[in-house]
């Protein structure tokens, strides 16, 4: 299997704080690779050293064989193949959902306008939204805001995605629509790298979970195992307090 | 009543004499248009300067001058560097009044208008920045497509009070030989040696400037908060 990132020894401090702790894992194409943990165990500061939003402190981030805490490192070239979902969208309130799409993939890869705005619409269709065309994000609900942003990456052809708890800000019936348009990401084999606390998504679709605490991955398997007794007891008392 | 007809006359029909008021209003306009639209470009510059030094710690020496630049600026009085820039350094007398004042007000202006960007700029979430540039988008084009553009929304009140406040600001401008809407109401009253009139004129017509442009900035602030409560 290939190697899509190789994170060697990954540490990162702020300040005197240290919240990654020599974190050492491969992740493998078609990978779908849960985070469970605590808050403040440092789920989100891992996923976000992996696109470089945050600067490791030490250690080495392998992307398809490019170190990119490498200086000489084009990150931006990095970064277009690297799909992000945030957990409050971020999607860009001053352009509408067609423009949002189109940005980087003309800006970025200097896409047609026509190419771009096909591509966009094909993609807006798949997850229901092909009428919120031309409106603007503050007129979408959470869970419509959430699946337009997971198109927006999309438009970049990512070889990866990471999703920052993609379903924490949204209206408990919302969450669903979210996490199904994720679930068919994953059928089509799309490399996954989600932090969730949505159990019942992690044991359905990852192939991976991982207990990220106090900055280390404390404990990983599979989610039949991760799940169903592991032999750890801070998972164990975690477990017990989510499920 | 008559009387005031009488001065009147005197001070604005007789020798077309209301000519200096009106050539002096459009130099006022034009001053203060052509500053501000200086002021803005400059002002926009300083802060993209000092916010991207904020942010990653680089363009340490443009961000030193920048701060210098506000410093001085901002610490010294507006006609002095008016005569600075007329006397010392436009001294050869092809380069006109008016474009000195445009000058002097825009470099005075641009140093206020600086601190009201970058915090326009500080005010949008940086979410905004984190995906723009995890769509690969580089730094310069997150700020020039996403961050700017909301910027911008958030500072136009506050630039059309920059504008307002420049109105009045160029009233200063007869120093360097201007001849601005103050200056022309003030030789009027060297011609008519009546005080009252044509100061009341020339009072007048800022007023009414000020409040026009004083309306339609609020009118604006109202539409831009309409908007934003559909978030
Ligand atoms: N930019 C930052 N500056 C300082 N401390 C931070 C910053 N980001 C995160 N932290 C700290 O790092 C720790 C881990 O945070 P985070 O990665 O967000 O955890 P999680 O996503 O698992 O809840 C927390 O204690 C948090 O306060
Ligand atoms: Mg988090």
């Amino acid at each position: 299997m290939n190697k899509l990132l190789e994170i060697k020894d990954l540490c990162k401090s702020f300040g005197e704080h240290k919240v990654l702790k020599n974190i050492s894992t491969d992740i493998y194409v078609g990978d779908v690779l849960c985070l469970v943990g605590p808050s403040g165990g440092g789920k989100s500061t891992f996923l976000r050293t992996l696109n470089l939003l945050e600067l490791p402190t030490s250690g080495q981030i392998l992307f398809e064989g490019t170190d990119i805490t490498d200086k000489n490192t084009d990150i931006d070239n990095i970064r277009k193949k690297i799909g992000m979902v945030f957990q409050h969208f971020n999607l860009f309130p001053h352009l509408t959902i067609l423009e949002n799409m189109t940005l980087a993939p003309m800006k970025v890869l200097n896409q047609t306008k026509e190419s771009s705005e096909d591509k966009a619409k094909e993609l807006l269709n798949r997850v229901g939204l092909i009428d919120k065309l031309n409106t603007y994000p503050n007129m979408l609900s959470g869970g419509q805001k959430q699946r337009v942003a997971i198109v927006r990456s999309l438009m970049m052809n990512p070889d990866v995605m990471l999703f920052d708890e993609p379903t924490s800000a949204l209206d408990p019936e919302m969450v669903g629509e979210v996490l199904d348009v994720m679930k068919e990401l994953a059928r089509e084999k799309m490399t996954m790298v989600v932090v969730t606390h949505e159990m019942g998504f992690a044991k359905e679709v990852a192939n991976r979970v991982a207990f990220l605490d106090n900055g280390v991955f404390a404990y990983e398997n599979s989610p039949d195992k991760f799940f169903n007794n592991p032999n750890n007891e801070r998972l164990q008392s975690f477990l017990s307090k989510v499920l | 009543m008559e009387q005031i007809i009488k001065s009147l006359q005197l001070n604005l029909i007789k020798d077309n004499r209301y000519m200096y008021i009106i050539d002096g209003l459009k130099n006022t306009m034009i001053i203060t248009i052509f500053a501000t639209l200086l002021g803005i470009f400059l002002g926009l510059i300083v802060a993209l300067v000092r916010t991207t030094y904020d942010n990653t710690k680089k363009l340490k020496v443009l961000n030193a001058i920048c701060n210098l630049y506000i410093t001085v600026i901002r610490g010294t009085p507006v006609v002095i560097q008016l005569m600075i820039l007329f006397f010392c350094i436009f001294t050869s007398r092809n380069v006109s009044g008016v474009m000195i004042a445009i000058i002097g007000f825009g470099i005075n202006s641009g140093a206020y208008v600086a601190e009201v960007f970058r915090s326009g700029l500080m005010s949008i979430d940086n979410g905004q920045m984190e995906a723009g540039r995890s769509l690969g988008l580089s730094y310069l084009d997150t700020m020039k497509f996403i961050i700017i553009p909301q910027a911008f929304k958030v500072v136009l009140p506050t630039l059309g009070n920059e504008f307002i406040v420049l109105i009045k600001e160029t009233s200063v401008a007869g120093y360097v030989a201007v001849q601005d809407l103050t200056k022309g109401g003030d030789i009027i009253r060297s011609r008519t040696y009546d005080a009252w009139t044509p100061l009341l004129i020339v009072a007048g017509i800022y007023l009414f400037l000020t409040c026009v442009f004083s309306a339609f900035v609020k009118k604006l602030e109202i539409n831009l908060r309409k908007n934003e409560r559909k978030d």
